[in-house]
């Protein structure tokens, strides 16, 4: 799974570094802005069945790959 | 009789924070207390005019109702579209009648708050949709939809952010610091307001009004835009600054709009609570029905058509007349525009953090937030008679 969501993350922000540094800010650096964010709640939905409603959390909750790859671990195991 | 405004009003205000401060400095709850004096600002501002009075508790007790009523049909039918459609139109159209009749100069329904209230209702109902909220509490709700210091002008505080904040007691220690923040931002609201906007304010109509050489037409762009800076971030803060000494930890407004380097930055600068709702409540879900349904084949399209809508309908929220549509209309078309620049320039990606970059970039976004309130001020009517008049 977490190899699964850096691999789409790579590929939605069209960036390697999510893959390298799992601690990186997503926001901060622009790789991911309201567009991104979007897909990625797509993505996550689609490929795991997990559904993070837009307003659901703050966005510094999925503020990093580590942090995104927690909060799809911990729904799938609820 | 309106919120923060006149000496009698803030010289009650502080009479009756007192109490609350005792109960703050004690650690105990100050749920109740909230309650009673929402309930007595409502009626000492909306005494004066009863239809007022009525139609908020009309839309109060129709919410009530509306919220509890979906989540039981939400319980029972899952994620069904219709329902959460005439759900979520229930709650807008109260505010539809409203500016749709004002347009015949009429006022059905009117009554102060209207336009903010719908926000906390609508993302009560969507939130429900998501099932992400899976109780609601009448007296907290009721407490979220009205609290008095945001009931007219805003922030838009979201609903389980306000729950936990209304349920707990803070600690002593906790209490006092955020009552020491809440002073500062109350006073620091007052100082914006009730000075630096009236200045601007006097300014603006004694040298700005009536002339409409070019030089004087931006000058009121600018000072009409330092003006409803300071006339809404001041009554802004004094709202958060009462709502912390309140235990309630309502979220900023404005962080420094001016410093904004580009468009997307100045949205999460400018009337934030606004703009972050547009974002959660209508962009954002516009854009993942549009990637499911592979609406557009261009993601830059997409997100530029996603952009528009969101602004233009951010735009219509503020009034059905000409000038705050194409004021939506404008950001939507800046936003795009950074967005597709943002992520086609190969200027921008090697040069976005160099200084001088960054103060051009600055000094751009300044301009063209100024020529949005230009705008969003109406005053390019005048402007435009006062330009054919010269003409014929």
């Amino acid at each position: 799974m977490e190899t699964k969501i850096l691999d789409l993350l790579a590929e939605i922000c069209d960036d390697d570094i999510v893959k390298e540094n799992e601690d990186i800010d997503l926001f901060e650096t622009g790789l991911v802005d309201s567009l991104t964010f979007t897909e990625i709640l797509v993505a996550i939905e689609d490929n795991f069945g997990v559904i993070i409603a837009p307003s659901e959390v703050d966005r510094a909750e999925l503020g990093t790959p580590r942090k995104i790859i927690e909060s799809v671990r911990s729904r799938l195991n609820k | 009789m309106s919120f923060f405004s006149g000496y009698r009003f803030f010289v009650c205000l502080f009479i009756l924070l007192i109490p609350a401060v005792v109960i703050g400095l004690m650690g105990k709850k100050l749920r109740y207390y909230r309650l009673l004096l929402t309930a007595f600002f409502i009626w000492w501002v909306y005494g004066g005019s009863p239809s007022q009075l009525l139609y908020l508790l009309i839309y109060a007790a129709g919410s009530v109702l509306l919220v509890k009523s979906y989540l039981f049909l939400r319980t029972k039918y899952n994620r069904n579209r219709y329902i959460y459609g005439c759900a979520v139109a229930s709650a807008l159209l109260p505010l539809v009648i409203y500016k749709v009749s004002g347009l015949w100069g009429g006022n059905i329904f009117g009554f102060l708050g209207i336009s903010y209230i719908c926000f906390r209702v609508i993302q009560t109902v969507i939130e429900t949709y998501d099932g992400v909220i899976k109780e609601i509490n009448e007296v907290t709700f009721i407490s979220f939809i009205l609290f008095f210091p945001t009931l007219s002008s805003g922030p838009i505080d979201r609903s389980r952010r306000f729950a936990e904040d209304d349920e707990t007691a803070l600690s002593p220690a906790e209490y006092r610091e955020l009552l020491g923040s809440g002073l500062y931002k109350l006073v620091l609201g007052m100082f914006y307001k009730i000075v630096c906007s009236a200045v601007f304010y006097t300014v603006l109509t004694h040298f700005f009004e009536n002339r409409y050489t070019p030089l004087y037409v931006a000058g009121y762009a600018y000072v009409y835009g330092f003006y409803m800076f300071f006339d809404f971030a001041g009554y802004s803060a004094m709202a958060v600054g009462t709502s912390y000494i309140l235990g309630i930890r309502m979220p900023d407004n404005f962080n420094k709009p001016f410093l904004s380097v580009d468009m997307t930055d100045f949205w999460n600068r400018w009337h934030i609570t606004l703009s972050s709702w547009f974002r959660d409540f209508i962009f954002t879900r516009f854009m993942m029905d549009s990637i499911r349904k592979k609406r557009f084949s261009d993601r830059l399209v997409g997100a530029s058509v996603g952009l528009m809508l969101n602004m233009t309908v951010m735009g219509i929220w503020h009034g059905l007349e000409a000038h705050y549509i194409v004021y939506g209309i404008y950001h939507g078309v800046l936003l795009s525009v950074t967005e597709v620049y943002r992520k086609k320039s190969s200027f921008y990606r090697k040069n976005k953090n160099k200084a001088w970059y960054r103060m051009l970039s600055w000094f751009v976004t300044l301009n063209l937030v100024m020529l949005g309130f230009l705008i969003f001020s109406g005053h390019l009517k005048a402007v435009l008679h006062a330009a054919a008049a010269k003409l014929n």
